[in-house]
């Protein structure tokens, strides 16, 4: 099983692959382990030198470096220099690397302090405001959701190995919440950010009758201008929508400009 | 053609003669937030399940002919010196694939490729309206007609059996306008309502000796006018209108018009309008390597051409970067293009596309606009 694969008789190299988490929940790394029919062929075709989730051994060899987490700490600003240096491919594993994820919340609240205080208490502990690691370091590669979707982790896997381009999907999740059939949460009186989130999800949560949350972060063309008039032309207030928008981090500028234009209108 | 009539209540023999096959007919999904009830196509067990008086599926019967995804074709890769295995040895999964059509041996090793066009039962529709039953006729045209037919929509077409339904007119419906609002054929059988009495006309020997098996007889005079009656009716019930007189010149006239760049602003490139109609047959293909590396697939999926990426040809340049360039090809493929290739319109005014649309965009509206443009 540690023998090195071919395609079509070449040769395929494996490459070492490490696995790092900043603030997060460790879900997005829980995700890749969940399906044991295909974690065999997973392991043949990377070689796994650090993986805290699934084993006791750490190396700093690693061509490939996996990052799940948001930066919420100088420590972790250089930690992550630090597996820029040694990785040839750095992928941002999972919305809160991508965006800073639920974690950046806390960004709304001026005052950094007082939420240090709420949270914590009186063991209180160091924290900044949350940034994706795109802020910090140069990223490769992108891998959206919360969490990531494991089928999309290994076709990306598989196609980094062979040295394949990458690709997202630039159409929002609609598209495939339609190839699903559902029925459309808004004619159910509920909103969704389906129509400007990037798909590749498979219309997760429209799936199971929840709204889409925007976890995956706006598609390329993303009409928020529209979005807005669907939500204010079926009553669901701007609150609501801008509590959707924002709780990933994907459309934080887009809920800026909302804020800004708002703060003009009063 | 034939017509026949028979008792409402002998409709449930028919559908049971025919549950041999695999039934797939307008079901109720639910409710809307105003408490109207939402209906798809969906296979049906049951008789009971069955709504013909659904008044317009939210997606089209397509799934079933041209699915949203397939696969084109697999491949497993067997290679005695090691493709796809270990390099040291083994020969192939040992899953056994079975040795499919066009399996071919790839010279150094061997591969096989299997093609796969998923038909396993023949399927009975149940309960199309005549602009679905269009909608299929058209489809015929593109991927039947040409010097390439498609062979996976083919067999699905070839082993299909179509019972059509009348309609009520829904205020969004405007077939009538694109001449779709009756079906003279691409059914077997085609029912229509008649308080106790289904009016039938029958195009197939297979429909025909169907009804052999159930209480059925010749209409009389009197019938005929009562059909014709329900068919007036009918007609008074639309409300919707496309203007199609000299469309395909105005359209090209007004390419450049100003509306359009309005109707790009509303859209969310989002796809759901080519995603519901039961005509949008374009599509893209992905190839997918397995994690194994020992099989493969190219994988189609129906593709919109409001998506972002629809025009971006290799090398990456994009053809069609503005949302409104995009969905003007929507309506240059469907009432221009299609036009001047088959001399009719590839929309049949079933109105899903508009109703879907979340900004609101409909077919009467954008021609309307079109129309008017000075
Ligand atoms: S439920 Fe959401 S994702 Fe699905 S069609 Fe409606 S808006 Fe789009
Ligand atoms: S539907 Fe939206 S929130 Fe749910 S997984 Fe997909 S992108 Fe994330
Ligand atoms: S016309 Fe409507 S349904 Fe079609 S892509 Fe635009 S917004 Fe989506
Ligand atoms: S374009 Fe719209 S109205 Fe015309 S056939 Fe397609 S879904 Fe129906």
């Amino acid at each position: 099983m540690t023998k090195n694969k071919t395609f079509l008789g070449v040769p395929v190299a494996r490459p070492k692959v490490g696995f790092f988490e900043l603030s997060s929940c460790e879900g997005c790394q829980l995700q890749l382990l969940n399906n044991e029919a295909t974690l065999l062929d997973f392991l043949s075709l990377v070689e796994i030198v650090r993986f805290r989730e699934g084993m006791k051994e750490a190396s700093d060899e690693y061509e490939i470096a996996f990052v799940e987490g948001s930066v919420t700490r100088a420590d972790e600003e250089e930690r992550l220099k630090n597996i820029r240096e040694k990785a040839r491919i750095v992928v941002a594993l999972g919305s809160c690397a991508c965006f800073g994820g639920v974690n950046q919340l806390k960004n709304r609240f001026h005052d950094l302090e007082w939420v240090k205080k709420e949270v914590y208490g009186s063991f209180p502990i160091e924290t900044q405001e949350v940034k994706p690691l795109s802020a910090v370091i140069k990223v490769d590669l992108e891998i959206y959701g919360c969490p990531i979707k494991k089928e999309e982790v290994e076709r990306i896997v598989t196609a980094l190995v062979l040295g394949e381009e990458i690709h997202h999907p630039q159409y929002p999740v609609c598209m495939e919440c339609k190839a699903r059939e559902n029925i459309c949460l808004f004619d159910l009186g509920e909103p969704c950010l389906g129509p400007v989130t990037r798909a590749g999800c498979d219309a997760w949560c429209p799936s199971n009758r929840l709204g889409c949350w925007g976890c995956r972060g706006p598609a390329p063309e993303a009409n928020l201008t529209r979005l807005q008039i669907i939500m204010a032309e079926r009553g669901i207030s701007q609150e609501r929508m801008i509590d959707r928008l924002e709780c990933f981090g994907g459309f934080a500028g887009f809920v800026a400009d909302i804020r800004v234009k708002k703060e003009e209108a009063k | 053609m034939l017509f026949k009539v028979f008792p409402v209540g002998e409709l449930i023999r028919l559908f049971e003669i025919l549950s041999a096959d695999r039934i797939v007919g307008p079901v109720k999904k639910g409710e809307d937030q105003h408490g109207h009830s939402l209906y798809d196509f969906d296979v049906v067990h049951d008789f009971a399940e069955l709504r013909l008086d659904y008044t317009q599926t939210i997606h089209s019967a397509k799934n079933y002919f041209l699915p949203y995804r397939e696969d084109l074709c697999t491949f497993t890769f067997q290679d005695a010196a090691g493709a796809g295995g270990d390099e040291t040895g083994g020969s192939g999964d040992g899953q056994g694939r079975p040795n499919a059509a066009g399996a071919r041996d790839g010279g150094s090793g061997d591969w096989q490729k299997e093609v796969d066009y998923g038909v396993y039962a023949p399927l009975v529709l149940f309960g199309l309206h005549p602009c679905d039953i269009n909608a299929l006729n058209k489809l015929d045209k593109v991927l039947l007609g040409g010097r390439y037919p498609n062979p996976f929509y083919g067999e699905k077409r070839a082993n299909m059996f179509i019972v059509g339904h009348s309609c009520n007119p829904q205020p969004f419906c405007f077939c009538k306008s694109m001449g779709t609002d009756s079906a003279i054929r691409g059914f077997d059988l085609f029912l229509t309502r008649m308080d106790d009495l289904y009016f039938a006309e029958v195009l197939s020997s297979r429909a025909f000796h169907l009804l052999e098996q159930i209480d059925c007889r010749e209409p009389d005079s009197r019938e005929h006018r009562r059909y014709l009656n329900e068919m007036a009716v009918k007609e008074s019930l639309f409300v919707a209108h496309v203007d199609t007189s000299d469309l395909t010149k105005i359209l090209d006239l007004e390419f450049q018009a100003p509306v359009w760049k309005e109707w790009g602003e509303k859209c969310l490139s989002c796809g759901t309008c080519a995603q519901v109609c039961p005509t949008c047959y374009c599509y893209g293909v992905e190839e997918h390597v397995d994690m194994d590396l020992n099989h493969g697939r190219k994988e189609k999926k129906l593709y919109s051409c409001n998506l972002l990426d629809f025009a971006v040809v290799a090398g990456g340049h994009n053809f069609r970067p503005e949302s409104h360039t995009r969905l003007k090809y929507r309506y240059y493929h469907k009432h221009r293009g299609f036009v001047e290739a088959f001399e009719e319109s590839l929309c049949v005014g079933c109105g899903r596309c508009g109703q879907s649309c979340l900004a609101r965009i409909t077919v009467p509206e954008v021609i309307a606009s079109v129309r008017a443009s000075k």
